[in-house]
């Protein structure tokens, strides 16, 4: 029975391993994509299972490290979604003469395993554990355009930041620990109240947020995030951008109302500021991009921001909010890199905001997935981006926080202009002999991985009905595994509005 | 029909998205996109005839209503309806779009697909915001309604894919969504106190439950919806974009882009929702209206390109229905509700007829012009009719707004009033002088040296139609404004005086007598 709580690793695991092993067995020019079709499989089994542990009763396993409820089963779907789209859009997107692919494939794998792991583990060292398989592995991947000094460099700063941000992160644990005498999260939150040295506690859940914030790229923890995009390979940069994201939010969703509700008021105003400044200065500094993968990269630095300030509401309609907003957060970003890993070619050739005028002249479809994506970047009704801003807007403004929720919508009127930009560019004439009318044919997985992702991100927008009862119940699980009776409240508070 | 009653609405919103889909699909061959995007547009405008003919004047509220709950929470619902406010409208909507389809039959030449399956898509969100209900509805229509035009704009501006569409493109979409952000704040503290986005519920939560609100929040709520519709009409000192996008746009959709969208949400949502703080600043409106009219006139009376010639006049003409709104008289608001709708039909009219000039001559530059009339009389003809009713005279659909909101305006200021009919004079003075330039005196060399075509039968065909209506509205202005009266009545009834709100107001007016 406690396998059935960690299926979804199980067979991701299994599944990298089985190609890591299978890999040096093929002849060095076969070609590698079985493998990926391989994992396509893996993930949509693990997809399968995560969607099939909703029928588990919730509960902990192996000694209560591990939860399955429908807050993990929310964010289990959402990372083996994200991740199928990342690999579909792979596939054909990374040349052929990699041969190494099988190594890229598997480390997908086991990267989302850690992710996996991140999202229904309730003890703290379990979670370090998990941060770690996936960090690891996008290292790896960021650096896999081995010829090219740009994805070196990216690689290198990724790892030496990264590492850096965790051990603010395992510090935090242990100053948890010396708390309260305890790294589970349920315990913690029972723990937290009679602690008889706060002061460590409230550093704990500092420095927790500076490793996580470095995780989800929430300025000022942002510094990496435009060089590593910028160098990444595409193909590695939607996968990155999106999946690792969302289950680091989900960690901070769950250490944060797990284990810490009871000192909500001295860390909500952190989150405040952390919202309030990831929003203005990504999006600012995304003005003055030339360049569209950096110009994204800020932009993913403000959409972090805008998902902080549910965590500035204290509810449940908060826990809601940011669940979605991941959700539709990961819907369009990997839908629009899966469009630039192609445009943009392996190698980055077509890089500039330039470079992409006329993009509707060559391929219309691609270009109008393009700017579908961007319009819910925007924040345009009828997509997924809508609606994620409004719930979280929503929820902030019934806590009263209305500052923050107008500089944040402040921002996506000014996030409006940049997108525009890019916009306007696509729908605009080609210069004669540009690069961009030479854009290939997009192969079928590739437009597979568009097609998934925007009618994700169209779905959400229209009926979100259901992917928000669940982002809902998972709500619900946590906010009660947090906090009972201010949950009971909550509940009571409302039924008449319904 | 009655069954047909209950859904009409959902298909009238549907079938323009419908046939954009379709015609993303279609193969580009012959004129097939274009008579399959005429044919919807005409369907459409059939299906929005079904309103007024089946329309009960005896009925205050809402007609042909749907309401569903679409998201359960937040409760947002599925909730369309017609007044008579809302019900011309959406039948002039209707109207416009396939004499839009005959203005681009030709000039469209390339990215025909884009075009029209992005026209229709305009058509849905102008129809979504008139006809929705529900505050988030109508909200998600009124942030669609940018997408199309301003990738319109950057597509098919007067020079394709220049640096100057695409930042008309730009300035267009930002001056409107920046001041819908703040709105969107707005509509989100209503539903944090109220719990509810429905336009009824909402109006009528507001009216029982004076306490909700603090007076200054609801202020500052209500400030919020004012400023983003006022930027959309445009009102005075915000109409900084509608110049770039007039000279930019392809005709089909300068002739949508200005005016009724904007107008009709400050009735229904400015005024009806805040029947005490939209009084609060009337006279401010009042004052900016008569400013409006009387810049508009004069910018118009100095510029040499057509297009930016009509954007300042149509920022005058405009201000009539402001100036008509803010006196809360019925006749007032009658008169700008008849104004939005004659100032529609007439300065589409007058696009058009530019969009022809520009078809056989390649510019609007009016000193390049000159003795058009001789050359094509049937084009000299119907412009003059257009201009002589977009300047107000009698028998023709412009007078009829013009002098009700005028009227209405004297009644409550005379300095304003006065001025603002100042404003007619000098609307006819920079229309004939162009009309003298265009058409009369000597030919230009231009004229000359161009093979003089009269309109085609095409252009009759979108021309006539428009020609038609504005002697009709002219003459026959009452069956238009026995519907508009229905809508409007309730809102220039005096709110009841013993609401928190109305001492506000009366200390106002106390200081306005003092003054």
């Amino acid at each position: 029975m406690h396998l059935a709580c960690i299926l979804p690793e199980v067979i991701l695991t299994l599944a990298g391993v089985l190609i890591m092993l299978v890999d040096p067995l093929l002849p060095r020019t076969a070609s590698r994509k079985p493998t990926g079709w391989f994992s396509v499989l893996a993930m949509v089994a693990a997809f399968a299972a995560s969607a099939w542990q909703l029928h588990l009763a919730p509960g902990t396993a192996y000694y209560g490290v591990v939860q399955t409820d429908a807050f993990s089963v929310f964010f289990h779907l959402l990372i083996c979604g994200t991740v199928l789209v990342a690999l579909l859009a792979a596939i054909d997107s990374v040349r052929p003469e990699a041969h190494d692919m099988g190594e890229f494939f598997a480390l997908i794998l086991l990267g989302t395993v850690g992710m996996l792991l991140m999202t229904s583990a309730v003890e703290l060292l379990l979670v370090f554990i998990g941060l770690e398989i996936s960090s690891i592995s996008t290292y790896i991947l960021a650096g896999f355009r081995r010829r090219s000094g740009k994805s070196i460099e990216a690689s290198i700063k990724y790892f030496l930041l990264g590492s850096f941000a965790t051990a603010f992160f395992l510090y935090g644990i242990a100053l948890t620990f010396g708390a309260t005498g305890t790294t589970r999260i349920a315990a913690i939150a029972a723990a937290l109240p009679h602690t008889t040295t706060p002061i460590l506690a409230w550093t704990a859940v500092g420095l927790i947020l500076i490793g996580l914030g470095f995780k989800v790229s929430a300025a000022p923890f942002h510094v990496w995030t435009p060089d590593v995009y910028e160098g990444a390979p595409s193909p590695v940069v939607a996968l990155m951008s999106t999946a690792p994201k969302a289950a680091a939010f989900a960690v901070l969703l769950r250490i944060f109302y797990g284990a810490y509700p009871s000192i909500q008021q001295h860390w909500w105003s952190l989150f405040w500021v952390l919202a309030a400044v990831s929003m203005t200065l990504g999006n600012l500094a995304a003005l003055r991009q030339q360049s569209v993968k950096r110009m994204l990269a800020y932009s993913s630095i403000a959409h972090a921001g805008y998902l902080l300030v549910a965590f500035t509401s204290f509810s449940l309609q908060g826990i809601a909010a940011a669940s979605f907003y991941a959700l539709c957060y990961v819907a369009m970003n990997v839908g629009i890199f899966a469009v630039i890993s192609h445009v943009g070619g392996y190698d980055d050739h077509l890089w500039s905001i330039t470079d992409y005028r006329g993009l509707a002249y060559r391929s219309p479809v691609l270009c109008g997935a393009m700017a579908f994506f961007l319009l819910s970047l925007i924040g345009i009704p009828f997509t997924g981006g809508f609606f994620a801003k409004f719930y979280v807007f929503s929820a902030a403004l019934q806590q009263g926080m209305f500052g923050l929720a107008i500089i944040g919508l402040i921002n996506s009127g000014i996030a409006a202009f940049y997108y525009l930009r890019l916009l306007t560019a696509l729908y605009s004439k080609p210069a004669q002999g540009s690069p961009v009318l030479a854009v290939p044919r997009m192969s079928i997985t590739l437009g597979l991985a568009i097609l998934l992702s925007a009618s994700a991100t169209l779905l959400l927008g229209v009926v979100p009905r259901s992917s928000l009862d669940l982002a809902q119940r998972g709500a619900g699980t946590l906010f009660q595994t947090g906090h009972p009776a201010q949950a009971a409240v909550q509940v009571v508070n409302d039924a008449p509005s319904q | 029909m009655a069954s047909i009653d209950h859904s009409v609405l959902t298909w009238i919103l549907l079938l323009p998205a419908f046939g954009a889909v379709v015609a993303a699909l279609l193969p580009e061959r012959g004129k097939l996109v274009q008579s399959w995007t005429l044919l919807i547009a005409l369907a459409t405008f059939g299906l929005t005839l079904h309103l007024p003919a089946h329309f009960d004047y005896s009925h205050g509220g809402f007609q042909f209503e749907i309401n569903r709950l679409w998201i359960v929470s937040p409760p947002i619902r599925y909730h369309l309806g017609v007044d008579g406010l809302s019900v011309w409208l959406v039948v002039l909507t209707g109207f416009l779009a396939p004499i839009g389809v005959l203005a681009s039959w030709r000039v469209i030449d390339t990215r025909i697909k884009e075009f029209y399956s992005l026209f229709l898509l305009q058509q849905t969100a102008m129809l979504g915001v008139f006809l929705a209900l529900d505050l988030m509805v109508y909200y998600a229509f009124w942030e669609l309604s940018l997408v199309p035009m301003a990738i319109l704009i950057a597509m098919f501006g007067r020079d394709p894919g220049s640096r100057t569409s695409s930042r008309a493109a730009i300035k267009f979409f930002l001056y409107t969504f920046i001041p819908s952000a703040l709105f969107l704040v707005g509509i989100l503290a209503l539903y944090a106190r109220t719990g509810t986005f429905d336009y009824v519920e909402l109006k009528a939560a507001l009216i029982q439950n004076p306490t909700l609100f603090s007076p200054p929040a609801l202020w500052v709520i209500s400030l919020s919806f004012l400023v983003a519709f006022a930027v959309k009409v445009p009102v005075f000192p915000l109409h900084g974009w509608l110049g770039d996008v007039f000279s930019e746009a392809p005709t089909a959709m300068a002739m949508v882009v200005a005016g009724k969208l904007g107008l009709y949400s400050l009735i229904r949502f400015h005024i009806g929702l805040f029947p005490f703080e939209s009084r609060r600043v009337a006279h401010w409106m009042i004052m900016l209206a008569v400013l409006g009219i009387l810049y508009g006139a004069l910018v118009a009376l100095v510029q040499n390109d057509l297009k930016r010639l009509l954007a300042f006049g149509t920022v005058s003409s405009l201000s009539f229905c402001t100036l008509g709104i803010y006196t809360f008289a019925i006749n007032g608001l009658d008169g700008a509700v008849f104004h939005i709708l004659s100032e529609s039909i007439t300065g589409g009219a007058l696009l058009v007829l530019l969009g022809v000039m520009y078809e056989r001559y390649g510019t609007y530059d009016i000193e390049r012009y000159g003795g058009l009339a001789a050359r094509t009389p049937q084009l000299a003809t119907l412009f003059v009719v257009t201009m002589l009713a977009l300047i107000g005279l009698p028998i023709l659909n412009g007078f009829v707004g013009e002098f009700l909101t005028l009227s209405s305006g004297f009644a409550t200021s005379h300095l304003w009033g006065a001025l603002g009919t100042v404003g007619v004079i000098l609307s006819a003075a920079y229309m004939l002088w162009m009309v003298q330039r265009v058409f009369y005196g000597p030919e230009s060399p231009l004229v000359h040296r161009s093979p003089a075509h009269d309109l085609a039968p095409r252009e009759h065909l979108a021309l006539w139609p428009m020609a038609v209506l504005m002697v009709i509205m002219g003459v026959f202005s009452p069956y238009w404004i026995r519907a508009i009266d229905r809508g409007v009545h309730s809102l220039s009834n005096t709110p009841a005086l013993n609401h928190p709100g109305a001492a506000l107001l009366s200390s106002q007016s106390h200081e306005g007598e003092a003054q």
